[in-house]
């Protein structure tokens, strides 16, 4: 009788967990019907022409050279801009601030930032880069929205990789004379650098595949050629999958497709550079 | 909370005088780039607040929160913005019921019954799937939930609440699971060692002693994913079509507050009219609620922390 009942618990143990495991592993299933899809769809449509022809209301003659063009002047600006002002803010906040309310204040709402809808960014990016600060819809108004948006995330990692530095590497510098910046500046920094690298990449490939942003601020208009300087009006990679996602026709849904192989790649080359460098940071590490 | 570093420089006086000048000068400017952060939280807050103030001029605030018709487009123009919370909500409660279970058991899975080796394969894979981008997500919706969803019910709309409920809540899932799995793990091992020293099965030890003592960060963690939910964009855009309405079928098209504000700056509505201002209204009202459920999570989330390290 009673036996019936441990065997009974033992079942249900054994259904929980085959449970389990089937639903964890349907991760995996859904990222393999995705890419399946989106690589039967698009593959046809991937060719060269489709890398150097300008987007066409033909689709046979349409290709993504401008939003390629413009992706990359976007995510180049905004890299340069945002790591600078992303890892000093890290800096500052990990290595000198001293433990006042502010801090606490900056610190809570850098968190909070973390998680303003995308499309909020888009609309402060409207307002404030394009109209007060009147840079149109250029590539910088553009990077500057995305800036804003990805900073909380690399200040976020690159805390991290400064938290697992050490401090006897601080109290060493210290010792032989060094201020805190000189500390941080030689000897911190270095080590905490394969950690934060990781974290910018991640940040960027975040801002590659933002669309909702670069939407509001008026990225999405016929674009046929490629900016050549900041103030250049742009499309993007995502924008352009964007608009030809949303038409009704068959060829632009499969062009969209075609599009999204590119964008995909581009993302899963930078995720394995960062997880690449991560690991050999790892093993020349200890 | 901050773990600044303890350690400090041995003489107070380090350096020459030139030196602590500049050492004053970089310390200054690196907390203005950290000051940053607040000043972007404050031009947010400033820029949805004037501009809906403006439209809030027009508008009576009750006649907003209150009215069931929008159609500020149109003639006769309404400006009640209840359609478009409830499209929200039927995309939030959509994407709920597929990433709360799937997001837990798969937490579960990973903290109490995978191996580290599948642990090592399983995170990837999450961290795959929530750095796809949600365009990616919403042509899915589009060219491929959406038709077999159609298989199913023949009277499904091209455009339709439930394909992007699907997509949406497949996009927050991997969050889900990956706080829930930090929430398990937080739990100490010697209350699981204690429930299995008392003969409990590894069913009852997760069920009634770890899940328990994890409540408050799993809370928190399906807050956090309803608040992604609701800010998402580009995937209801896509697929959940622009049709505010009130309605319980999801394979209808309805509108959600994103989707309206994408809608109107993708038109050509003259800056400064009245309609123009919707989208700042609407941002605003996204903007507050996003915000309260993240400072509640966040809450929630430092407290449990505390308990248990």
């Amino acid at each position: 009788m009673s036996s019936d009942r441990l065997r009974r618990r033992h079942a249900v143990t054994k259904c929980f967990r085959l449970l389990c495991t089937a639903v964890a592993w349907a991760g995996i299933v859904i990222l393999a019907v995705l890419l399946f899809h989106v690589t039967r769809e698009g593959i046809r449509w991937l060719d060269i022409q489709f890398l150097t022809e300008f987007p066409s209301r033909f689709p046979e003659k349409a290709g993504i050279k401008s939003a390629l063009w413009g992706t990359v002047w976007l995510i180049t600006l905004t890299a340069g801009i945002s790591i600078p002002v992303g890892v000093a803010a890290a800096i500052y906040l990990e290595e000198f601030s001293p433990r006042n309310r502010l801090s606490q204040l900056i610190e809570v709402n850098i968190g909070n930032l973390a998680g303003v809808p995308s499309i909020v960014y888009g609309i402060l990016g409207l307002v404030l880069f394009v109209r007060f600060l009147a840079l149109g819809r250029s590539v910088l108004a553009g990077s500057l929205t995305m800036t804003l948006l990805i900073l909380p995330v690399i200040i976020i990692a690159a805390r991290e990789a400064l938290r697992a530095v050490p401090d006897s590497i601080r109290h060493a510098a210290f010792a032989l004379g060094a201020t805190r910046w000189q500390a941080v500046r030689s000897q911190v920094l270095p080590v905490a650098l394969p950690g934060i690298l990781t974290g910018v990449i991640l940040a960027l490939s975040r801002a590659i595949g933002e669309t909702a942003p670069l939407v509001m601020i008026g990225a999405l208009t016929y674009v046929a050629f490629v900016p050549e300087g900041p103030m250049d009006a742009f499309t993007a990679l995502p924008i352009q999958i964007f608009n030809w996602a949303s038409r009704p026709q068959e060829d632009f849904h499969q062009l969209a497709a075609a599009g999204i192989i590119v964008l995909l790649v581009t993302l899963l080359l930078m995720n394995a550079t960062a997880v690449w460098i991560r690991q050999r940071a790892e093993r020349t590490g200890r | 909370m901050s773990q600044v570093s303890t350690a400090k420089p041995l003489l107070a006086g380090a350096g020459t005088r030139k030196s602590r000048t500049k050492e004053e000068l970089i310390r200054f400017v690196l907390f203005l780039c950290a000051f940053l952060s607040i000043l972007t939280t404050l031009s947010i807050i400033a820029i949805l607040a004037w501009e809906a103030y403006s439209f809030f001029r027009e508008v009576r605030v009750f006649d907003f929160l209150s009215g069931t018709r929008w159609t500020p487009l149109l003639e006769p123009r309404s400006f009640g913005v209840l359609p478009l919370v409830a499209g929200t909500l039927q995309i939030v409660i959509g994407a709920s019921l597929i990433a709360i279970p799937v997001g837990l058991a798969s937490a579960i899975y990973l903290a109490e019954f995978a191996s580290a080796g599948v642990r090592r394969v399983l995170k990837p894979v999450l961290e795959i799937l929530a750095g796809i981008p949600t365009v990616v997500y919403g042509y899915f919706a589009l060219t491929f939930v959406t038709p077999l969803i159609a298989a199913i019910f023949p009277q499904t709309q091209i455009f339709n609440a439930a394909s992007a409920s699907i997509v949406v809540g497949i996009m927050v899932l991997p969050m889900t699971a990956s706080l829930c799995d930090d929430a398990l793990r937080a739990v100490p091992e010697p209350l699981r060692q204690g429930a299995f020293a008392l003969g409990a099965t590894q069913f009852e030890v997760t069920l009634r002693v770890v899940l328990p003592a994890a409540l408050s960060g799993v809370m928190a963690s399906f807050v956090l994913a309803a608040s992604r939910a609701i800010g998402e964009t580009m995937a209801v855009t896509l697929a959940a079509g622009a049709t505010p309405k009130m309605t319980l079928n999801p394979l209808e098209s309805i509108q959600t507050m994103t989707a309206y504000i994408v809608q109107v700056s993708l038109g050509d509505t003259p800056v400064g009219t009245v309609e123009y201002q919707t989208i700042f209204a609407v941002a605003a009202l996204l903007f507050a609620i996003t915000l309260s459920m993240n400072i509640i999570a966040h809450r929630v989330l430092a407290r449990f922390r505390e308990v248990y390290e």
